[in-house]
């Protein structure tokens, strides 16, 4: 017996060494990525690809379409100018901050919002669209808005998305099932596993239009302000992002993006989300 | 890294609770259904056989997340609801079975064909000389795989994280996503599975030694 404890202390001790290795390594995700993305002409982008409207991939082209995606492009030529190169990279909600935080990607553009906790770690760019969190459940389910979660329903979310914490807020005595991105989220809805879904009324919207049995109810009960999110540090970066947002406020290419996406979602106003 | 511990330590020690539970659970249930389809397999009736074989070549020659999603998806939607952990645990029985079903099949027909003989021709029925003459030797030929196969079950247990199973690996993916400290939180998670596996390493390293050497 005493052999055998002596034998399964070798494997714990091993691992316990790889401890300090968490707080080393940082050389990729610290150089300036202004620079470096002049210096390349290229900005990577990390975009979102299981979120009708925003970004999504369309399996015909196999490339990767939506609002967030067409930003990314805009605000990249906006910064390198007309030949500059958005380089895409899908994220997922539980990626993204690892990603930047990695140097893996140079900014996020996925339906992120803008929270005190997220602005300790990393900066974000100004809004760029004002969304808030709703409810999508079944056409004619008992609930009708977010008062009606009660104890003993369901509640479906993403892993990593705030829209989880505001919904527990809102809610207490509901149960928060969390899976890993919208699509599996909307199946399990789907499939009855949950009796709603919660997140950005934008994200749901996509939903509610690619399936109109599942409606968007009981209006927003949060306000989710979308920046793009950067790594602390890169001043100059953000920056930039921020004065090529402004211009293309200015320039009607962010309304046009706006129309293009969202002109035919019902009850969707520019004013609201600009 | 102590914080990310005692901060979640009780979502840390349920997500333990669920694994354990849906590994116990799923290690019985695949251990019995397993052991049938061997008999299936190398029974004398050849429908049986059929669907023996059948069921083995289907179930281990699709991935143990289909599987799993089928039963959180398809089956709620058609036949009878049930959450995610109950989901989790199905998948991760009929996956684990077919595996079973392998490695018993094996071990029944590692030992050698003069001792069903013998068995038979001093008049014992099949079932009898199956019972006391091949399983007894079988049993000791396959518990150093199986023990592969506990071990392998306990950590594919890891799939309920995808269908809201509140398993360990669930509970780790929502710390990890609400602290950012990624790293650290995947080490925790990883010596907890540790803790589950170790042990159970050892014990069937212990059952090999004192039987199979005997």
């Amino acid at each position: 017996m005493k052999k055998m404890w002596k034998r399964m202390l070798l494997p714990l001790v091993l691992l316990l060494l790889m401890i300090p290795l968490s707080s080393c390594g940082k050389s990729v995700a610290d150089r300036d990525v202004l620079a470096h993305a002049k210096a390349t002409n290229t900005i990577v982008w990390g975009v979102k690809a299981d979120t009708r409207l925003f970004g999504l991939m369309n399996i015909k082209t196999g490339k990767i379409e939506g609002f967030d995606v067409d930003m990314a492009k805009a605000v990249t030529k906006q910064i390198l100018g007309k030949k500059g190169n958005a380089q895409l990279v899908q994220v997922t909600s539980d990626t993204r901050v690892p990603m930047i935080k990695g140097g893996n990607v140079d900014a996020v553009i996925a339906t992120m919002t803008i929270t005190p906790e997220r602005q300790k770690i990393l900066d974000f760019s100004d809004v760029y669209f004002n969304a808030g969190q709703s409810l999508l459940v079944k056409k004619g389910s008992p609930i009708k808005t977010v008062k009606d979660l009660k104890k003993g329903t369901k509640v479906i979310g993403v892993q990593g998305s705030n829209s989880v914490d505001n919904v527990k807020k809102a809610a207490p005595e509901t149960t928060v099932l969390q899976l890993s991105d919208y699509a599996q989220a909307f199946t399990a809805l789907k499939s009855g596993q949950g009796d709603a879904l919660t997140t950005d009324n934008g994200i749901l919207y996509g939903m509610s239009e690619q399936d109109n049995r599942y409606v968007v109810t009981g209006g927003t009960f949060t306000k989710e302000p979308y920046g793009i999110a950067i790594n602390k540090g890169q001043r100059p970066f953000v920056k930039a992002v921020n004065k090529a947002i402004k211009q293309l406020k200015q320039n009607g290419t962010y309304a046009k993006l706006i129309k293009k996406w969202f002109g035919d979602v019902p009850g969707f106003s520019l004013k609201e989300v600009e | 890294m102590w914080s990310i511990l005692t901060n979640n330590w009780n979502a840390l020690l349920s997500g333990l609770g669920y694994t354990l539970a849906a590994s116990i659970l799923a290690l019985i249930g695949s251990l019995i259904i397993g052991t049938l389809f061997a008999l299936m397999e190398i029974s004398p009736f050849k429908a049986l056989r059929i669907i023996g074989r059948i069921y083995v070549e289907v179930v281990r020659n699709i991935p143990l997340l289909v599987i799993t999603l089928a039963f959180y998806v398809i089956v709620p939607r058609f036949i009878i609801k049930i959450d995610g952990f109950t989901a989790g645990t199905i998948g991760l029985l009929i996956y684990t079975s077919a595996f079973i079903a392998e490695t018993v099949r094996a071990g029944i027909e590692a030992v050698p064909s003069g001792q069903m003989e013998g068995a038979r021709s001093i008049g014992m029925s099949y079932t009898q000389a199956m019972r006391q003459i091949i399983f007894p030797q079988a049993f000791k030929i396959v518990i150093p795989p199986l023990g592969n196969q506990f071990i392998n079950l306990v950590k594919n247990s890891s799939v309920l994280a995808f269908v809201a199973g509140f398993d360990l690996m669930y509970q780790g993916k929502l710390i990890a996503a609400t602290t950012f400290s990624t790293f650290d939180t995947y080490l925790i998670v990883g010596v907890l599975y540790l803790i589950l596996t170790m042990p159970l390493s050892y014990l069937m390293r212990y059952l090999e030694k004192k039987w199979v050497t005997a």
